[in-house]
């Protein structure tokens, strides 16, 4: 074989040298490293097949997670949705399960993101903006309100109080006579990608920590399908990062999650299968389909020799994958269509469980129900008509795609190793290591477009003076006001008196160490209001002050 | 006259997309100017006094959460009540084209969309305070 690799090599030197045309310039990877102008099996040299690649549905899973892939089971068709009030948001859900879509995903909006009722001077401004306004069980109830919830599985992005709305979801479903061993989902429960990307963080590291903890705990036992924590890279590559990085930092974060849960006494094995994960899939379609191969390759080395994880379920990374936001122009949204449904292509060909297509108006607006249909439609057209799903990870065996994959496996995991020497994700976050390096490369990436060495189509290139079409999303203004009122109703009609003792056991619950799902699920339960619980945990357990990097 | 142009750029309200603002405080800063960021979550009560406290030229906020037709006309109040109308207030983010004249009218000078350069933000800046 070596000899073969050192012939080819020779040959592809005489090649290229006798070649009658040279490339023009040098194509550069989406971190910084130079592409081959081509590749051969030299490239791939030393990989063994059966213990480098493997076969799909077993270790190391390179190739997929599942033996069949989408050839049994197609991947969840979940588009990210919520605004203005709850009844708004159940209507936008009907439409789009109507039209085919096969999970749900709640967009909060900011104030219920970061724990303020509607009502409070904070949210002034903000209430079901970006996503929809929760301020009790009674917005949960009206939500999935004649959703059948123990048929949906449902993905919520929420991460600082994210016990609280997984407890309003179980009573929804308690009360529609759903047991919580039935219900499928997600939380994304990932509070150190706040501290770095995402901005939505309440609490400080340690006590956020231990607020996960408890819900690996609570859940592995009470709610065992569903998923506790949605690690994400999507939204620090959002802020700038590159897809090397976009793996590392979310590994490390997930690896101080699995740390903290060790050392509060939970076995790996009762809590790794449940985690979950979020990717943004970019422009470099094979890049990204290269990073999903070798993600998985150095997520399933971790749990088995890092943390003699026995159950192969706890090897397996599992994702949804939205593709990139901050890849969308404002300048001819119409071109945005063209690069979703690309990016969409490459999840599915890096093997997605689960996929969001951006809107082709997100630059602008939230997206409108036409949109919306759109990427649901780009989904479903790559899953019936494009045949990219015929045959498991069509990719595999490109001298190319397994070479970046190998490469990208040994960046990812030496930057792994770099955190760990920093003391890990929380030390790495506390000195602002990753922080700054998420802002570097946003910095580097604008000087490009600007003086024209990356192109933008339709921003620095085929620039035309097209205004924008009118057609977009407008939000509601009286949103807040509804909101305010059906908070005041509430606190008028509830028993303040349960509710006043439910929030003491939730005091006293955070000042000791009990576990506090089962005091989250029994003040919602009388109706204490998100904003009601989170003061009291900002009492207790202080609010993060920002480390400031510029 | 030697003085560097000092800018404070803030977050107002609740948003965390803070790629655009950190970009942009790189880039003024490298463009020569002083350059005080306030990071996320600024009331525009705290965004006024640090304008008065920085004694800045400029007041640069982004926001993409929507809520910029209530945040920053309250900003631009704010720092007319504080005798500090000399200072530049400019604005950026996910705000659409209906609202930027009624922003405008209420004193935010300048609203720059997705797209725009830093040097363009810049060049505004500069003439902006040279004809003031």
């Amino acid at each position: 074989m070596c000899d073969n690799n050192n012939i080819i090599r020779k040959e592809k030197t005489r090649w290229a040298e006798t070649s009658s045309e040279k490339p023009t310039g040098d194509c550069m990877t989406d971190w910084g490293k130079p592409v081959e102008w081509l590749y051969t099996p030299a490239d791939i040299e030393g990989l063994d097949y059966l213990s480098d690649i493997g076969f799909p549905g077993e270790y190391p899973f390179v190739r997929g997670v599942h033996p069949t892939m989408y050839l049994r089971r197609q991947w969840t068709m979940r588009q990210y949705a919520g605004f203005g009030t709850a009844e708004d948001t159940n209507r936008r859900y009907k439409y789009l399960l109507e039209q085919g879509q096969t999970g749900l995903s709640v967009a909060f909006d900011l104030p219920t993101q970061i724990g303020y009722d509607s009502d409070n001077p904070m949210s002034e401004g903000e209430v079901g903006k970006v996503g929809v306004a929760v301020d009790s069980l009674q917005d949960m109830e009206i939500m999935f309100d004649g959703i059948s919830l123990d048929e949906i599985s449902t993905s919520m992005t929420i991460n600082a109080p994210a016990g609280i709305l997984l407890a309003m979801y179980v009573v929804v479903a308690e009360k529609k006579g759903i047991s919580p061993k039935k219900l499928r989902g997600t939380i994304q429960n990932d509070i150190l990608k706040e501290y770095t990307a995402r901005g939505t963080y309440i609490f400080p590291p340690r006590p956020s920590i231990r607020l996960i903890t408890d819900i690996f705990e609570y859940c592995s036992k009470e709610i065992p399908q569903w998923n506790t924590v949605n690690v994400g890279g999507y939204h620090m590559r959002e802020a700038g990062c590159s897809a090397v990085q976009e793996i590392a930092f979310s590994f490390s974060n997930a690896i101080a999650y699995i740390e903290a849960a060790l050392k509060a006494g939970l076995d790996i094995d009762s809590f790794a299968p449940r985690i979950s994960w979020i990717f943004n899939t970019h422009n470099k379609i094979f890049e990204e389909v290269a990073k999903y191969r070798a993600a998985r390759k150095v997520w399933a080395k971790i749990l088995k020799e890092r943390y003699h994880a026995k159950n192969p379920k706890s090897w397996m990374l599992r994702f949804h994958t939205q593709t990139s936001g901050v890849s969308l122009t404002a300048q001819q949204p119409e071109n945005n269509l063209i690069r979703v449904a690309y990016q969409a292509l490459s999840a599915i060909l890096g093997g997605a469980q689960s996929l969001a297509a951006c809107s082709f108006d997100e630059a602008l607006a939230i997206p409108t129900e036409k949109s919306v249909r759109l990427s649901l439609r780009t989904q479903q057209i790559l899953a019936h008509e494009a045949g990219v799903t015929d045959t498991v990870d069509p990719l595999g065996g490109s001298y190319y795609v397994e070479a970046l994959t190998k490469k990208m496996e040994e960046e990812i995991t030496a930057l792994i190793a770099k955190i760990d020497e920093m003391g890990g994700a929380i030390a790495a976050i506390e000195k602002g290591f990753i922080q700054r390096e998420i802002e570097h490369r946003a910095y580097e990436i604008q000087k490009e477009i600007e003086e024209n060495r990356r192109i933008v189509v339709g921003v620095n290139k085929y620039k035309t003076d097209e205004t924008i079409h009118s057609a977009l999303f407008k939000s509601d203004p009286a949103v807040a006001v509804r909101q305010t009122e059906k908070l005041q109703s509430l606190k008028g009609s509830r028993d303040n008196e349960k509710v006043r003792t439910a929030l003491g056991s939730v005091r006293k619950a955070a000042q000791g160490n009990e576990n506090l799902m089962p005091h989250f699920l029994n003040a919602v339960r009388c109706y204490a209001t998100l904003g009601e619980i989170c003061d009291v945990l900002r009492e207790v357990f202080g609010e993060y002050m920002a480390v400031q990097t510029l | 006259m030697n003085r560097k142009i000092r800018v404070l750029a803030s977050k107002p309200g609740l948003d965390g997309h803070d790629r655009g603002i950190k970009v942009i405080c790189r880039g003024l800063r490298d463009a020569g100017m002083e350059v005080i960021y306030t990071g996320l979550r600024q009331t525009p009560q705290q965004i006024a006094s640090a304008a008065l406290e920085e004694d800045v030229d400029v007041v640069a906020m982004s926001i993409l959460s929507g809520a910029h037709d209530v945040l920053l006309p309250r900003v631009a109040d704010l720092l007319k009540e504080r005798r500090m109308e000399h200072v530049l207030l400019i604005a950026g983010g996910i705000i659409p084209e209906e609202d930027i004249d009624p922003l405008k009218q209420k004193g935010i000078r300048e609203i720059f969309g997705p797209g725009t350069t830093i040097k363009e933000i810049k060049d505004y800046i500069i003439t902006a305070l040279a004809e003031s």
